[in-house]
């Protein structure tokens, strides 16, 4: 799998105090691994200092209650991992 | 410091937008209901109270950078240490400065020292939200400017 889900996956190990074995590609991280949204806070700082990027959960959450995308697009660990490689690129570009 | 309105910064002493830093001012006051439990003939300042203090000091520096236009609520407050006792009449002075701008979300760090001896600190998370009402933005900025927040070089 990706470099960027395994940090991802390291950071939610350590986060949230879930065995690293369990949080695998397709897990969703609200869903499978149980991880509420204060929680995701926690992740999401960490994601940010990581790679030195700000994920956009507000437009996310926008997104997701006016039905324009679904959760599994953004919290299953894959998706976000390509979102992240995404906003990586875009500051790079 | 105004226990009964939860109102714990006296004032703003410094506020660097561009450092990401602020410093705060209040003095503890000599006489609450609060030190009739807190506790009888030893009166401290809670721990919890040096918290908001620390909460609130940084939460300006978060409207300040966003130009009171969202309300950073508090949500965690992590590595909190409280060093010494804080004692009616204290005067005591708070450094905020803010980690972290996500989106829907900060993370600051704030220190509490008296007499420049470090007395609390934490690492405090909030949500950034918009305001509830138009009203409560108004009385949060009338609150800013009475604790000296030059509010109209800051707001949007």
């Amino acid at each position: 799998m990706s470099a960027t889900f395994d940090k991802v996956a390291d950071i939610i190990a350590e986060t949230c105090d879930i065995p690293r074995e369990n949080i695998k590609p397709e897990s969703h991280a609200i869903n499978d691994l149980e991880i509420d949204s204060l929680d995701f806070l926690d992740i999401a700082f960490a994601i940010d200092k990581t790679f030195g990027i700000k994920l956009p959960l507000e437009q996310w959450t926008q997104e997701v209650n006016d039905g324009k995308a679904t959760t599994d697009q953004y919290f299953v660990l894959k998706n976000l991992s390509e979102q992240i490689d995404q906003l990586i690129a875009a500051k790079g570009a | 410091m105004r226990f009964e309105y939860f109102q714990m910064i006296d004032r703003i002493v410094a506020l660097d937008v561009e450092g990401r830093s602020v410093r705060s001012a209040c003095t503890v006051p000599q006489q609450s209901t609060i030190f009739e439990g807190h506790f009888p003939t030893y009166p401290l300042m809670p721990g919890a109270l040096l918290i908001e203090c620390m909460a609130q000091t940084t939460g300006w520096l978060v409207m300040a950078l966003n130009g009171f236009t969202a309300m950073p609520f508090l949500v965690g407050v992590k590595e909190a240490k409280f060093r010494t006792p804080v004692l009616p009449g204290d005067e005591l002075e708070f450094e905020g400065k803010v980690l972290h701008e996500g989106s829907g979300f900060a993370v600051g760090a704030c220190k509490g020292r008296r007499q420049g001896k470090s007395v609390c600190e934490a690492q405090i998370t909030y949500r950034v939200m918009s305001f509830p009402n138009p009203e409560f933005r108004k009385s949060l900025i009338e609150w800013a400017e009475r604790i000296e927040i030059p509010v109209k070089e800051l707001i949007k």
